[in-house]
């Protein structure tokens, strides 16, 4: 436990007054839920502007000890303090929270019901007090009041079925989270029987005990970071959710799993682990990154290819986190670093560009009333400002130079490539396959969204709705063009920003290194490949300067129309304003090749062609469907298991009363028998 | 020299509740069950009395005072009177058999003593045994109940293991009386609830075998 007499560091008041405000808007809410939707969430995008405050003066003066809070468990003060890590996270939180307080501001107007605004700022609390927590109490506490939050928000739209399940899945994962992280607190807290950080670090668990909290942090956290196969309730949970919620969702609250992930593996199990440790983590972030990637290549509906989208960012984050850990245990610090660094940028540029894209979406669902990409189209006409923003962060999504998704994919890249230096030969193999498999994911992360800005803003309306659709003006563009202009910035300026987390990395990595670094740009070690993002920045604009240039001096005055060849697309005739619908692609039939070259295994994808006998009238039709392996194989497996448990237990019902007496009479005999036989052992 | 008797008075007494929870176990007829169940009520009366002068607490001789008056006089009494009013004064009903019952018996008295004496090691020596012989006297209260179908004998069985407890109470020293009031206050409202069940399902059942209660369950599974 940290020194209880220390001054309040000003940081930790700072927040622990940010936290008091959010509960207080949270009470705001539930009094006058009609008119004060403004409000909340006004206040809750100048308290997130607070958090990123508190982050950056946290990443950049040194670190405060603990501060006991005058409350907490019987057993003593919950702790909170903010070190290199916690900030850098919490960082994440200030910018996704923010930017969907405001984009909730723009599209809120004046009516949201109380049952999304009393729990919205609960969330933005919970996330921040798990990521300020310095004892495990405490961390549980805001883990689990984020999850409660969430669920709120994900039923809040209770009205439509398919909402009722997801919530229902969100919630058996939410239970299954906490099933997981309740016992890894209780096997950590053995030794020092105290659960401060401070405390837990100082006796590390060994052998058996640390493998059983490796497997239950990956199954607690990774159910909520989204990780393979824990993944299921995470494409059904965000469309479900209100746009600005599943933004934040999927930009802070999955990271915040990964920060507890982080906090317990790399922290709290302390700094000598075996170097296998990587190779699960590794495994499911890349098996996470494909599968995630591969969906989004054929979902149909904007808001689930965006949430299969985070499945493919969170694996590929965890798949450094992988990294680092194997190259702690070969004591390759440099490389540690490196690979946390990599980790930890993801992690914010994914943050950034993911809420982006999320309240893109959200901004497309309220101009155009859709989610399906099938009825979008031609958007960027309507909605400029959106479909720029939308753009850059796809390209960031896409991993294009320069922008922010490059700058830490390149990183994760440059260590993965540096694998073979661990020198164990199973470990090595399993590397080379993982940046197999992560090269494969950022080339159809790309595919992705290459069709979901293709599908949304480019070619000809496919709906009136579509055509009709118009750009609010406002809060919501503000957070679009800044999440955009940050994306742009974060990939020109990866150096500073991995100088902003050498706490973190620090951290990660085991006390030691931090990742090379030219002026300006990465390098990711001695003689190895180096990246000047400022320099592909500054060559890209060249270009296009010149490209400018040379149209301008070269290119005919003015623009002239003329008849075209376009592949069959043609101007719409009279009797169809919206054109043809079969000369433009639709969302299906973009995602064909790749179904067919990789749905098949992996998704179990599958295409019914029936055509007509000739001579019939009839049109020849295709089928397709997909499904994702957690349903038949985890999901399904623990549905039957739950119904033969309920039906096992149902028997017990129909026992007389002596039977019933006999089987607590039973049970305390078997209990008794224990005690004697572990007095003895 | 009155630390030793002290021990073995107690001891004493405590190995004669412990007996009659044997005796209980396989008496067939009920109004025999009765008799065994006061004469356990006044060993437990003795025994609290006992610990009493050994411990120079004067608020035992009320437990001492309560115990005797409920568990030697009152209830035996009230359940002979049922007996007599549901004309079952020479029934019998089955019961364990002697040597099963023993059998049964001693294993759960050597399950208790394994549990208990290693877990208060350290503890005085008076505790640790009267605790051991608490716990088996509450195993075969309970294994009275399971092993009977008559009401009656159930309930008795019950207070079986409320004695037991009680038994615990007085050994542990610095116990407060409150605990011993309210466990038997706890016995008395549980004697006279048995009665009124006694008498319903005689009157609605014609008969005071548990499992004729089963057939009137609310709902089947």
């Amino acid at each position: 436990m940290g020194d209880h007499r220390a001054t309040p560091p000003a940081v930790l008041t700072a927040l622990l007054t940010l936290l008091a405000a959010l509960l207080a808007l949270a009470a705001v809410g539930a009094v006058r839920a009609s008119r004060t939707a403004g409000v909340v969430h006004a206040g809750t995008a100048a308290v997130c502007g607070g958090f990123c405050a508190v982050a950056v003066l946290a990443l950049v003066l040194p670190a405060a000890p603990a501060l006991a809070l005058p409350f907490g468990p019987f057993w003593g003060p919950s702790m909170v303090a903010l070190d290199g890590l916690s900030a850098w996270f919490l960082l994440i939180l200030g910018l996704s929270g923010g930017a969907s307080s405001l984009a909730a501001l723009g599209y809120g107007g004046g009516a949201m019901p109380a049952r999304l605004l009393v729990p919205w700022p609960l969330f933005l609390a919970a996330m921040a007090l798990t990521l300020a927590a310095a004892d495990a109490f405490t961390l549980l506490l805001g883990f689990e009041a984020m999850s409660l939050a969430s669920w709120a928000l994900v039923a809040a739209e209770h009205d439509r079925a398919e909402n009722r399940r997801a919530a229902r899945l969100y919630l058996v994962f939410a239970i299954f989270a906490a099933a997981c992280l309740i016992p890894v607190v209780g096997l950590l807290a053995i030794g020092p029987e105290a659960v401060g950080f401070a405390a837990l670090r100082e006796t590390p668990p060994e052998g058996l005990r640390a493998t059983l909290i490796l497997g239950l942090v990956l199954a607690g956290a990774g159910a909520k970071a989204g990780l393979v196969p824990f993944h299921a309730w995470l494409p059904l949970a965000h469309p479900a959710a209100p746009s600005h919620v599943s933004a934040v969702m999927s930009g802070a609250m999955t990271k915040v799993a990964l920060y507890v992930m982080a906090r317990v593996l790399f922290d709290l199990c302390g700094p000598a682990q075996p170097l296998w440790w990587g190779a699960p983590l590794l495994a499911l972030g890349a098996a996470s990154a494909l599968l995630g990637a591969l969906r989004a290549n054929m979902e149909e509906d904007s808001k689930v290819l965006l949430a299969c989208s985070t499945i493919e960012n969170i694996g590929l984050i965890v798949m450094a986190m992988g990294l680092v850990l194997a190259f702690r245990g070969a004591d390759l610090a440099p490389l540690a670093a490196l690979a946390a660094g990599a980790a930890l940028l993801h992690a914010l540029n994914h943050g950034v560009f993911k809420t982006l894209l999320f309240l893109g979406a959200g901004a497309v669902l309220h101009a155009a009333l859709t989610r399906r990409l099938d009825s979008m189209g031609g958007l960027i006409r309507p909605m400029p400002w959106t479909a720029a923003a939308v753009m850059v962060g796809a390209g960031a999504a896409a991993a294009l130079p320069p922008l922010s998704g490059f700058a830490s994919e390149w990183l994760l890249l440059q260590s993965l490539l540096a694998g073979w230096r661990t020198g164990a030969l199973g470990f090595q193999i399993t590397v080379a396959a993982a940046t197999a498999i992560a090269a494969l994911s950022a080339a159809l992360a790309a595919a992705a969204m290459v069709r979901f800005v293709g599908m949304a803003f480019l070619g000809r309306p496919r709906t009136p709705r579509a055509a009709g659709a118009s750009e609010h003006p406002g809060a919501e563009r503000i957070a679009l063009v800044g999440l955009a202009a940050l994306t742009v910035a974060f990939g020109i300026l990866p150096a500073p920003l991995l100088d902003l987390a050498a706490g973190g990395v620090r951290l990660l990595s085991g006390g030691a290194g931090r990742p090379v670094m030219a002026a300006l740009g990465l390098a990711a070690g001695d003689g190895a490949a180096r990246l000047w993002p400022a320099g592909v920045f500054l060559l890209l604009a060249l270009i296009a300067g010149a490209v400018v240039v040379a149209l301008r001096a070269r290119g005919a005055r003015g623009f002239t129309t003329g008849p075209a060849w376009a592949c069959g697309f043609m101007a719409p005739p009279p009797h169809l304003p919206f054109g043809d619908p079969l000369t433009q692609p639709s969302a299906a039939g973009l995602a064909q090749p790749l179904r067919r070259m990789l749905g098949g295994a992996l998704l179990g994808a599958e295409e019914r062609v029936t055509m007509p006998d000739p001579g019939d009238p009839r049109a020849a039709t295709i089928a397709t469907c997909a499904e994702d392996p957690a349903f038949p194989y985890l999901l399904a497996p623990l549905a039957r298991l739950r119904d033969a448990l309920a039906g096992t237990a149902e028997r017990l019902r129909d026992l007389s009363i002596r039977q019933c007496l006999m089987l607590s009479f039973s049970l305390l005999i078997a209990m008794l028998a224990l005690v004697a036989v572990l007095e003895r052992g | 020299m009155l630390g030793n008797l002290a021990y073995d008075i107690a001891h004493l007494l405590g190995g004669g509740v412990l007996l009659i929870s044997f005796m209980l176990l396989y008496q067939r007829r009920l109004a025999a069950v009765i008799n065994a169940f006061a004469m356990q009520g006044v060993l437990v009366a003795l025994a609290a009395a006992w610990q009493g002068i050994a411990q120079g607490e004067p608020g035992l001789f009320l437990t001492a005072a309560i115990a005797f008056a409920a568990k030697a006089v009152a209830i035996p009494l009230a359940l002979r009177l049922v007996l007599k009013r549901l004309d079952l004064e020479g029934s019998a009903e089955p019961a364990l058999g002697i040597g099963a019952t023993m059998i049964g018996g001693v294993m759960l008295v050597a399950l208790a003593i394994l549990v208990v004496l290693p877990a208060t090691a350290g503890a005085h020596a008076l505790a640790r045994e009267d605790l051991a012989l608490a716990l088996s006297v509450v195993l075969l209260g309970m294994l009275m109940m399971i092993s009977r179908r008559n009401a009656i004998a159930q309930v008795i069985g019950l207070m079986g293991v409320e004695n037991g407890l009680l038994l615990a109470a007085i050994g542990a020293a610095g116990m407060p009386l409150v605990v011993e009031l309210s466990t038997a206050a706890l016995v008395l409202m549980l004697a006279v609830v048995a009665a009124v069940i006694a008498l319903l399902m005689r009157e609605r059942l014609q008969s005071l075998d548990t499992q004729a209660l089963h057939r009137h369950r609310g709902e089947q599974g």
